[in-house]
């Protein structure tokens, strides 16, 4: 099949350019960059331990990558994910720690709910004043963000803070509001199995239903879904709010699965690696999933080499940068050539 | 010194870095280049900035330095938005995260891991008029407000490259066919705007503070982009949209140190400015009209 031998090709030029781009910066680091690569790609895998350690890392980039995704097919610049995961994270802590006494699933269940729900009202101001105002929705999602951040830090060191030890991170939630662990024995959490579980039902309903069908039109073209008698605006503020859901629920996943408490350090840019995510994943939820796993194992890689090179962690945020500008640009570059054919129809490419 | 002058002047120092970051984007976006590139150019700039000043000694190679990394990060966006015509947002959401890897990898690698104990005399202001009062600000706030801001403004409105700069942002096939290089007047702007970012950036390692810090931009190159937006890519309503948060963010340092206000955590006020721009948005960016080519690459017939 050529369309499988072109995609080959393409993928070979990304892993090559992107190696290239990055090997200066390992050298300049004293490192042999194959060792690096090897550390980075390959010692997660060699253990069952790093194994797990991917599945853990991945959790939020399943949770982000989907909310982005959603939101891009739809047309909708959210590039507020992350402000939204913050959010949800917030509210799990908040409701978490107020779930003593109350039975198991439900503790749970009410807990990771207000995280969805916190994400969504997070994401509905944007929403609402792209499609009254006309005001872009990139600005007022990304200006978010830091509000977001602040009002993070603000709980910790105000009325959050542990009023005994001092630190800054907010009381630990009832053991009812925890997720279980689905591996004994590792960090790998129920948010692991939701993660796939939205994506599957977010890839369902882009492909298969009506509501997909019209929030693709929307991103495709909106005068096309308006004359074809879509609602756009409801259309794009639902798409909104479900991908702040979403990426709220990851905000809620981290609190009630690895920290059980918010902490000022809880994402890594959780948000904004969705993007690159989704980006990759070409916006498809299949890929979506298999970016995150990829990602999750350049995060644990990244530390690990850390530890065994002496490198800083922080390469990895190189090479998923380097490899996500390199992509679009292979991409770009296989689809119109160097800024000599047609102007194609500027839509919603991934 | 009084209140109000206090207030004043607090605000200029603010709106420092804005005034760069914001005209910056405003020379990327008449171009019609959205540059999502700007919080990781300010970001690398800061960094740069500060790490050539400590390893060199001289506050002038610190300067120099974030230059010519603002000056490469405008190249990178063109070189995948010009160039290549890829998405610009994504192009430049992973050029920012790619400069802010970068910075803090070099930081790591340059400084260890003991973060923000390394600082440098920053610059001193200066004062004509002696200390403790309004004038007494840095340099670099002078030159933003009198050289800058007047410069970025003629050359953009009443010079030659300025109308190329406008016409390859409205309607580059026509500029094209009178004759202007779309890709290299793109490439001029989004340079220039990068430095200029860059050198926002380096106004709070090099001036403000003296030190570097990981969270020292927190979303001020988002909050250029409303600006921009807000003073509808013009260069003074920009710098008037720059001095309304630095107002706002001066505000709310004073209500810190009022008793009314110490049961409220200090992160909360800050978030305040942050509010009034999205506020000021609605009041004043509602169904602006965009540049022209806005978003879309150019590429030939």
């Amino acid at each position: 099949m050529s369309n499988w031998g072109r995609r080959l090709r393409l993928g070979t030029g990304v892993v090559a350019i992107t190696f290239l781009v990055t090997v200066p910066f390992l050298l300049l680091a004293g490192v042999n960059p194959f060792a690096a690569y090897a550390q980075f790609l390959f010692d997660p895998l060699t253990s069952r331990f790093g194994l797990l350690e991917v599945g853990v890392a991945s959790i939020p980039l399943l949770f982000t990558g989907a909310a982005v995704a959603l939101a891009f097919r739809a047309g909708y610049w959210n590039i507020g994910a992350e402000g939204q995961l913050l959010l949800g994270a917030v509210a799990a802590a908040g409701i978490g720690a107020r779930m003593e006494g109350m039975a198991a699933p439900m503790a749970l269940l009410l807990t990771i709910g207000g995280g969805a729900l916190a994400g969504a009202v997070w994401a509905l101001l944007p929403a609402l004043l792209r499609v009254r105002f006309h005001i872009d929705e990139v600005v007022t999602t990304l200006l978010l963000n830091p509000v977001a951040l602040l009002l993070v830090e603000g709980l910790l060191n105000g009325p959050w803070r542990d009023p005994v030890t001092r630190f800054p991170e907010s009381p630990r939630i009832a053991t009812g509001a925890e997720m279980p662990v689905i591996v004994s024995g590792s960090r790998l959490h129920l948010g692991f199995l939701l993660g796939l579980v939205i994506i599957v039902a977010a890839g369902f309903v882009l492909s298969r239903t009506r509501a997909g069908l019209e929030l693709r039109a929307v991103g495709l073209s909106p005068e096309a879904a308006r004359f074809a008698g879509i609602n756009v605006a409801r259309t794009l503020v639902v798409a909104a709010l479900i991908s702040g859901a979403i990426a709220g629920l990851g905000g809620a996943g981290e609190v009630t699965g690895i920290q059980y408490r918010l902490t000022g350090g809880l994402s890594a840019g959780f948000g904004y690696t969705g993007i690159v995510v989704a980006t990759l994943g070409g916006l498809r939820m299949g890929g979506v999933a298999l970016v995150a796993l990829l990602l999750g194992d350049l995060t644990v890689g990244a530390s690990s080499a850390g530890r065994a090179l002496g490198i800083p962690s922080q390469a990895g945020d190189i090479v998923q940068a380097a490899v996500l500008l390199v992509t679009v640009a292979v991409v770009a570059v296989n689809r119109y050539g160097l800024r000599r054919r047609r102007p194609a129809t500027v839509g919603a490419e991934p | 010194m009084s209140f109000l002058a206090e207030l004043i002047g607090a605000t200029l120092r603010n709106a420092t870095p804005l005034l760069y970051g914001t005209i910056g984007e405003t020379y990327s976006e008449r171009a019609g280049i959205l540059n999502l590139g700007i919080e990781g150019t300010m970001y690398a700039g800061a960094f740069f900035g500060f790490a050539a000043a400590a390893t060199t000694g001289s506050r002038s190679m610190g300067l120099l330095a974030a230059i010519v990394v603002g000056l490469a990060a405008g190249a990178l966006m063109g070189l995948l938005t010009v160039t290549i015509g890829t998405n610009q947002h994504v192009a430049g959401i992973g050029t920012t995260l790619g400069l802010i890897g970068i910075s803090e990898y070099f930081n790591r690698l340059v400084f260890g891991s003991g973060e923000g104990l390394r600082r440098i005399e920053p610059y001193p202001p200066w004062e004509p008029f002696g200390p403790d009062n309004l004038f007494s600000q840095y340099g670099l706030t002078y030159v933003g407000f009198l050289a800058i801001a007047p410069l970025a403004w003629w050359v953009l409105g009443r010079t030659h490259f300025g109308l190329n700069v406008r016409a390859v942002g409205e309607n580059p096939e026509a500029a094209d066919a009178a004759g202007i290089n779309v890709a290299r007047t793109r490439y001029a702007a989004l340079m220039i705007g990068g430095a200029l970012m860059a050198v926002g950036g380096a106004y709070f390692t090099l001036a403000a503070l003296g030190s570097f810090t990981l969270d020292i931009i927190v979303g001020r190159g988002w909050v250029c982009i409303a600006l921009v937006i807000f003073g509808r890519w013009r260069v003074w309503r920009g710098v008037a949209g720059a001095l309304l948060f630095a107002a706002v963010y001066a505000l709310q340092l004073r209500l810190r140190i009022l008793s009314e206000f110490e049961a409220i955590p200090f992160e909360l006020l800050l978030a305040l400015p942050y509010l009034v721009v999205i506020a000021a948005l609605v009041v004043s960016g509602r169904n602006v009209a965009y540049p022209g080519a806005y978003l879309k690459p150019y590429r030939r017939d």
